[in-house]
C-alpha cells in the first residue's frame, strides 16, 4: 500500500530525513518509534503533503500512485489521513461544516454519493459514539477551546468519520490520561479493516499496549536504523535508545 | 492655515457642488443652511494635507461634472426593490436617487409604536423631536461633507419611538442610486430619535442599480434619550465606481445602549466616520464595523467615541479583509474627556491581508483626560494562518474553499454581533457573494 524509498527531505534547509525506506501492506499496523528530533513527525508532515517540507530525493508510492506529486487534499481524497500532534484551533470555522464538507469531498473523491445533512448526522452519532465523544463539541469551532484529550480524541473521530485507507497517527498519545488512550486506541481498534493500514508515530511504548502493531521501526537521525516484531518495543521501553546507536547490527538497512 | 494657499483667483470650495445650493425646508432650517454652508469655504475640500484625510484621496471625485440626481431614467418597481429587502415583516423606507417613494415602502400606520416616513413631511408643523434634533448633532465645524450635506440634503428618513416604545419591526432606510449619467449626487439626511426607555432597530442600506459612477453623501443623527436601546446597522454595497461618503453621529443620554454596524463592501471610495457623544453617566456604546475591499477600492472608517461623562463604556471591534490592490484605513480615536471618571473603553481593529499590494493603515487615537479610567486597544495585521489552511487541506477541502472558509471565520465575529436576524442573513449572503468573487492568487505552494 505504501512504499517509501530513500526518502530524504528538511525544513529550512535543514535535512531531517536522509534516505528512510519503509513498506507498509494494507491491514497491517506499523509502529515508528525514536528519540525526540530523529524525525518521526517530519515524517508525518511528509506524507500529508506540508509544503514547508522539501523533499530532496527519494519516492513515496500510495497504492501505485506517486504521493509526493499530489497536492494535500488530493492525499486526504486518496485516502492517507494525519492525526495531528498538535491539532490547530480554527476559530470562526464551525465542526459541523467543515467536517462535512471534507467527508463529501472524500466521498466525491471515491466516487460515492455526497451525503446531504440528516444522513451525515446520522454518520456523526455513530462514530462520537465509537470515541466517547460529546456531540455537543461539534457545535463548537474546530477544535475550539478543546481540552488535549478532546483534541486527540476529535483527530480519531475525524479518521472515523473520513475512513481513510492509510492513518498516520503523530504522537496521538501525548497528553492522554490512561483512560482517554484507552478510548482512542479502542477506535482506532475498531476501525482497522483488511484494506487499511495504520502508521503509529511515538515516542513511547505505552500506546503500543492497546493498539498492537505488527511491525516495529527504529527511527534515528532520519533513517530507519532497526526493525523488528512488537516484542521491539517493549525492549525500547526497557532499555531506551542509546544501545540501538551502539549496535553494530543496526547500522546497516534493516 | 487656508489664509497661506488663498490665491484671489481660488474657486470657492463648494463650486464643485452645484455652487452649494440650499435645500428646502423652513426658516430655521435655512438658517442652519446657510450657517453650514459658510463653513464650506473655510473648511475647504479635503486634501492629504489634513491629517483627517491623509490616506483618503477625495480629488477623483471631482472627475466628473457633479450634478443633483435626477428621478430614476427608468421606472424602479418592487421587483427592483426586492434584492434589497430585509425578510420578514419590518417597515422599509425607499429613497430611489434620493427622492422618497411612498408607493415602495411599507410604513407604519398612523398609531403605530413608531414613526417612520419622510423628512420632508415634516416641514411643516412636524413633530417637536425634529426641529430639537435635525442638524444639531453632527458637527459641521470640520467635516466638509457634513456642512455639505446640511446646506443641501433633499430629503431623508425620520424616524421616531416614542418614550417607552418596544417597536418589534425593524425600519430599513434603503438609498438606491439608479442614475445612467456619472456624478449623480445624493446627500440623504436621516434622524433618528428613540425617546427615553424606547427600544428601537434601524438598517441603512446603500446599494446602486446602475454601474455609474455616482455620489453619496449621507449623514445620520440618532438622538438616544434615557435608557433607550437602539441597533443601527449601515450596509454600504454600492458599485465599485461610486464615492460613499457618510458620518453617523449620535448622542446618547444616561444608561442607553447603542450598538452600531457599519458594513462596508462596496464603492470605489468609502468613508465612513461613525461618532458617538457618551453624553450621561452610564451610556454604553457597542461599535462593530466589518470592511471588505478588493480591486482598487478604498475603504476608509474613522470612529470616535467621546467619552464626555462619567461611568459610561464603550466596545468597538473593527474587522477588515483586504484583497486585490486595495486599501484599508481604520482610524480609531477615543476620547475621555476630565469628568469622565470610571470610563470603561475598548478597541480592537484587525486586518487580514490577502494579498502582497494590498495596505492598510490603521491608527489607535487615545485622548484621555481623566485618571480613573480603563482604556485598551490593540490593532493586528495578518494573513491567513498557514496551519490552518493545511488543516483543512489535511481534510480533503480544497485550496480555494479552505482559504474562502478562513476568510469567512475571520469575519465571523461581526456577523455574530448583528442581533437582527433578517439584517444577520443579508450581510450573510453579501459576504457570500463577496468572498465567491474572490480571486486567490494561488502560491507556488499550491
Amino acid at each position: 500500500m505504501l512504499e517509501i524509498r530513500n526518502l530524504s527531505a528538511g525544513v529550512g534547509g535543514r535535512q531531517i530525513l536522509k534516505g528512510l525506506d519503509l513498506s507498509v501492506q494494507a491491514g497491517e499496523v506499523h509502529a515508528i518509534m525514536g528519540p525526540n528530533g530523529s524525525g518521526k513527525s517530519t515524517l508525518a508532515q511528509v506524507l500529508a503533503g506540508r509544503a514547508d517540507y522539501e523533499v530532496t530525493s527519494g519516492s513515496v508510492t500510495f497504492n501505485g500512485a506517486s504521493l509526493l506529486e499530489l497536492k494535500p487534499e488530493e492525499r486526504a481524497r486518496a485516502g492517507v489521513f494525519l492525526a495531528f500532534q498538535y491539532p490547530v484551533e480554527i476559530p470562526g470555522v464551525n465542526s459541523t461544516v467543515f467536517l462535512k464538507a471534507a467527508l463529501n469531498e472524500c466521498r466525491k473523491a471515491r466516487g460515492e454519493q455526497e451525503l446531504d445533512a440528516v444522513e451525515f448526522l446520522a454518520v456523526v452519532k455513530k462514530k462520537t459514539a465509537l470515541l466517547e465523544l460529546d456531540p455537543a463539541l461539534l457545535n463548537r469551532a474546530v477544535n475550539e477551546g478543546f481540552s488535549g484529550g478532546e483534541k486527540k480524541r476529535n483527530e480519531i473521530f475525524q479518521m472515523a468519520v473520513l475512513e481513510p485507507r492509510l492513518a498516520i497517527l503523530d504522537e496521538t498519545d501525548s497528553g492522554l490520561d490512561i483512560d482517554a488512550l484507552k478510548i482512542v486506541s479502542a477506535g482506532v481498534n475498531k476501525l482497522r479493516r483488511p484494506d487499511n493500514a495504520t502508521l503509529v508515530i511515538t515516542h513511547y511504548q505505552r500506546l503500543l499496549n492497546y493498539i498492537v502493531p505488527d511491525r516495529v521501526h527504529v527511527l534515528v537521525r532520519g533513517q530507519i536504523v532497526k526493525s523488528g516484531g512488537k516484542e521491539l518495543a517493549l525492549e525500547l521501553e526497557e532499555r531506551g535508545y542509546d544501545w540501538i546507536l551502539e549496535d553494530p547490527a543496526s547500522n546497516g538497512k534493516p | 492655515m487656508t489664509d497661506t494657499l488663498a490665491p484671489t483667483d481660488r474657486k470657492p470650495a463648494h463650486a464643485p457642488f452645484f455652487g452649494g445650493a440650499l435645500g428646502p425646508g423652513p426658516a430655521w432650517l435655512q438658517s442652519l443652511r446657510q450657517k453650514a454652508r459658510g463653513r464650506l469655504d473655510e473648511i475647504g475640500f479635503p486634501t492629504t494635507d489634513q491629517e483627517e484625510w491623509r490616506f483618503t484621496n477625495v480629488a477623483p471625485l471631482l472627475q466628473w461634472p457633479l450634478h443633483p440626481a435626477e428621478p430614476a431614467s427608468r421606472r424602479i418597481g418592487p421587483a427592483d426593490i426586492e434584492p434589497f429587502r430585509l425578510a420578514g415583516d419590518g417597515y422599509c423606507l425607499v429613497f430611489v436617487n434620493g427622492r422618497f417613494r411612498p408607493e415602495l415602502s411599507t410604513l407604519p400606520r398612523p398609531g403605530a409604536h413608531v414613526q417612520a416616513g419622510s423628512l420632508r413631511a415634516q416641514w411643516n408643523g412636524g413633530a417637536p423631536e425634529w426641529e430639537k434634533h435635525l442638524a444639531r448633532h453632527a458637527g459641521c465645524d470640520s467635516n466638509f461633507f457634513t456642512a455639505l450635506n446640511t446646506a443641501s440634503f433633499e430629503d431623508g428618513a425620520f424616524v421616531f419611538a416614542p418614550p417607552n416604545a418596544a417597536v418589534g419591526q425593524p425600519v430599513q432606510l434603503l438609498y438606491l442610486a439608479a442614475s445612467d449619467r456619472p456624478g449623480a449626487a445624493v446627500h440623504p439626511r436621516n434622524l433618528i430619535v428613540a425617546d427615553g426607555g424606547s427600544s428601537l432597530k434601524v438598517i441603512e442600506t446603500y446599494a446602486s442599480l446602475t454601474e455609474a459612477p455616482h455620489l453619496t453623501n449621507a449623514v445620520t443623527e440618532l438622538a438616544l434619550g434615557p435608557g433607550a436601546h437602539v441597533e443601527h446597522g449601515k450596509l454600504q454595497n454600492e458599485n465599485e465606481r461610486a464615492f460613499h461618503i457618510a458620518t453617523v453621529q449620535a448622542v446618547q443620554g444616561a444608561d442607553s445602549h447603542w450598538l452600531s454596524h457599519s458594513i462596508a463592501t462596496g464603492a470605489r471610495l468609502a468613508r465612513n466616520q461613525i461618532q458617538t457623544l457618551l453624553n450621561a453617566r452610564g451610556a454604553e456604546a457597542v461599535l462593530n464595523g466589518l470592511y471588505l475591499a478588493r480591486g482598487e477600492q478604498l475603504t476608509d472608517h474613522h470612529t470616535l467615541i467621546d467619552h464626555a461623562q462619567p461611568h459610561c463604556q464603550s466596545h468597538e471591534f473593527y474587522y477588515g479583509i483586504l484583497a486585490g490592490r486595495s486599501h484599508g484605513v481604520f482610524n480609531g480615536k477615543i476620547l475621555v474627556r476630565q469628568d469622565a471618571q470610571k470610563t470603561n473603553a475598548k478597541q480592537t481593529n484587525r486586518n487580514l491581508v490577502l494579498s502582497e499590494s494590498a495596505l492598510i493603515d490603521t491608527k489607535p487615537q487615545l485622548e484621555i483626560f481623566a485618571d480613573d479610567v480603563k482604556c485598551t486597544h490593540g490593532a493586528t495585521v495578518g494573513q491567513l494562518n498557514a496551519e490552518a489552511l493545511f488543516y483543512l487541506r489535511s481534510r480533503g477541502i480544497g485550496a480555494a474553499l479552505a482559504r474562502r472558509m478562513l476568510v469567512r471565520a475571520f469575519a465571523n465575529d461581526a456577523v455574530e454581533r448583528v442581533t437582527l436576524a433578517p439584517a444577520r442573513e443579508r450581510l450573510e449572503k453579501l459576504l457570500t457573494e463577496w468572498f465567491e468573487g474572490l480571486d486567490f492568487p494561488l502560491s507556488s505552494h499550491d
